[in-house]
């Protein structure tokens, strides 16, 4: 490219604008997201927990460039955190929110530690390493933590006057100090509150989807400041930095730490919607998943992450739910022989056959937009703009 | 007053000895060129300077410190700045955060966790950053991203952006190589207004116009050792150091 990229300004008014079109659209989207059949509270809650794990994951991924395959040990630390703490203390969620960032980030600390010490390919493979050996450990000996393949969930109370007994049996009974304190009476398993107010259906995803927009204000911030302009230092040009005086291990580490402590709150996220945790959570699988979010959204951009996120719930629900049944209705205006013929190719792609949709449109992205769907819109914006500048803008967008 | 004492150093790759008891005295405020033919060990010797390689024996002292065993970010905050052969840059960044970032290191130092406000807000080093970038002639392309940017640009990119450091000592490595003779007059004339700032300077160079105009002392390395070392009209007398760079070469 011979011509000059001039940066896109990224001013403090432009952000905010920003801030409030993401803000309305997140909370306006039970309405906007009825007609594509996705306005049901458990696919929004699942927009809103993916997007923050992988808007956070874009902090590591996207702006200093170490691609970690390990991400989702932090979202199934997070999601143990949170049941312990409904286990033991309350079935309040701003705790367990908070025990499970903390313990995130203490976790990712370590993982980074010692996962930093190695760059490119090595740094890949160390977090796999670490993420699948959280997983095995979870089946294995840390079951009394755990619960194994069962899972980690919430239970019933124990005999108060026997509670002392139970200590050693804590993932098959329940305690909750705080709320026994307070004299919360419970009939049957309790489901999380925030002080009292359900956290299931619309309740819970408003809850997410305000974490979401904290979540989504805290990486602008970071994107913008001082901080992340080192990280993109780094990306850029690491050995230049390091000439240049500063120490970037720390820089780093920072930067691991917060994209840790994001899917310790994303994982904690899926434990306040449906109290249960399970190893699977942090399968190499998983860890893949939110690669993909970011690359099929856009990454390096603000709100690409929440897209691609959006985009691969979307489709594992809503395109695995279509069956046979639907599509005869679909093309039911067809004559007989066609509709069959119509229906037998599509049915490839639906259904069970999702994957093979998502794979495509991802292999499409990857070829046609190595900046992902961002990059396609501000493609778009470009074509349609009805005067366009003098200096063409950069193709590397922020938004 | 010497800023730069290098004593007795040595450095081995397997069975070729690089650099054989090297030693160079860095006058503060001059321009010492360091010359010599192919393979001499000249980038070894800088390599040692700036953390890079570590001398198997021998010691670099700066202004009385020792910078053996210091990570680059180390050395770079005792105030040694380095501009690379070939233009190290921050290639997806725009030219003022090229020129930022070397100004908070400066500032900051070495780690600063600060995520919450926005680099705008520092208007003190952006308006530092741009009166550097007018000095070099950059400004009107401030706001570009690097890649784009000739390699001429992006050499000046490089110096502004150590100069915004206010090096005690800046290692220069063939600022010139690969450049046209217009660009290379360019980054002479750039250098010379540079030196009325008097920061001391070590030029590595293959190209004696460039070595001639600038130079205020002149080592010549040859097969890892100082052959001779004097003003550059003693250099261009001294009959060693044509037979190390031609005789040698020929024979």
């Amino acid at each position: 490219m011979a011509r000059n990229v001039k940066a896109r300004k990224n001013t403090a008014r432009s952000d905010w604008i920003l801030f409030i079109i993401f803000s309305a659209a997140v909370l306006t989207a039970p309405i906007t997201l009825a007609p594509i059949g996705a306005a049901y509270p458990d696919l929004l809650q699942k927009f809103a927990i993916y997007g923050i794990f992988a808007i956070g994951f874009n902090i590591l991924f996207g702006l200093t460039g170490y691609l970690s395959f390990g991400h989702a040990a932090f979202l199934g630390v997070g999601s143990y955190a949170s049941v312990w703490m409904f286990k033991l203390f309350t079935m309040n969620v701003i705790p367990a929110v908070l025990f499970s960032v903390i313990v995130a980030g203490i976790f990712a600390l370590l993982i980074g530690f010692v996962s930093l010490r190695r760059s490119g390919i090595y740094f890949s493979i160390l977090t796999l390493a670490f993420a699948q050996m959280s997983y095995n450990l979870a089946y294995s000996v840390l079951t009394p933590l755990t619960n194994g393949e069962t899972g980690l969930q919430v239970r019933h109370l124990a005999p108060a006057d026997r509670a002392p007994d139970y200590v050693l049996k804590l993932v098959d009974v329940d305690l909750r100090w705080v709320d026994q304190a307070f004299g919360v009476v419970e009939h049957g398993i309790p489901i999380t509150n925030l002080f009292g107010m359900k956290m299931s259906g619309y309740p819970g995803f408003y809850f997410c989807a305000v974490m979401l927009i904290i979540a989504f204000f805290i990486a602008m911030r970071i994107s913008r400041s001082n901080f992340g302009m080192m990280l993109k230092a780094i990306k850029s040009n690491q050995n230049r930095l390091k000439y240049t005086g500063i120490n970037t291990k720390p820089y780093l580490l920072t930067a691991f730490i917060i994209s840790g402590m994001y899917a310790g709150l994303a994982g904690s996220l899926l434990a306040v919607t449906d109290p249960l945790a399970g190893a699977e959570r942090m399968q190499w699988t998983a860890s893949g998943e939110v690669v993909l979010m970011t690359i099929l959204g856009g990454v390096g951009t603000l709100v690409g992450p929440f897209l691609g996120a959006t985009i691969i719930k979307y489709f594992e629900n809503i395109f695995s739910s279509i069956n046979d049944t639907v599509l005869q209705q679909v093309f039911s205006f067809l004559p007989e022989t066609l509709q069959n013929i119509v229906v037998a190719v599509t049915s490839m792609f639906v259904g069970e056959g999702w994957h093979l949709t998502l794979g495509l449109l991802f292999v499409i992205i990857v070829v046609f937009l190595p900046g992902g769907l961002m990059e396609g819109f501000s493609r778009l914006f470009r074509i349609f703009k009805p005067n366009p500048p003098a200096t063409p803008t950069a193709s590397k967008s922020e938004a | 007053m010497s800023i730069l004492e290098v004593s007795n150093v040595n450095k081995r790759f397997g069975g070729l000895k690089a650099l054989n008891e090297v030693q160079l005295s860095v006058k503060e405020g001059s321009v010492h060129a360091i010359i010599g033919p192919n393979g001499a060990g000249k980038s070894t010797l800088l390599n040692c300077f700036v953390g890079r390689l570590t001398p198997d024996s021998g010691t670099v002292m700066f202004n009385g410190t020792s910078l053996l065993g210091l990570e680059p970010h180390e050395i770079n905050q005792t105030g040694v700045s380095r501009v690379f052969q070939t233009p190290e840059i921050f290639e997806d960044l725009t030219l003022l955060d090229n020129v930022m970032i070397p100004a908070f290191a400066k500032k900051d130092g070495a780690y600063r966790f600060n995520a919450w406000h926005r680099v705008s807000t520092r208007t003190d080093v952006r308006d530092e950053a741009n009166a550097l970038l007018e000095e070099v002639g950059l400004a009107d392309q401030a706001g570009l991203i690097c890649s784009t940017l000739s390699r001429g640009d992006k050499r000046r990119l490089e110096m502004a952006m150590c100069l915004i450091q206010h090096p005690k000592l800046l290692l220069l490595d063939e600022p010139t190589a690969g450049m046209s003779r217009a660009d290379t007059n360019n980054t002479i004339d750039l250098l010379k207004k540079i030196g009325e700032r008097g920061i001391t300077k070590i030029i590595i160079e293959h190209d004696m116009h460039v070595v001639f105009s600038l130079a205020t002392t002149v080592s010549v390395l040859a097969q890892g050792t100082v052959i001779a070392e004097g003003t550059p009209d003693e250099i261009k007398g001294d009959p060693r150091v044509q037979e190390a760079y031609l005789g040698g070469a020929h024979l």
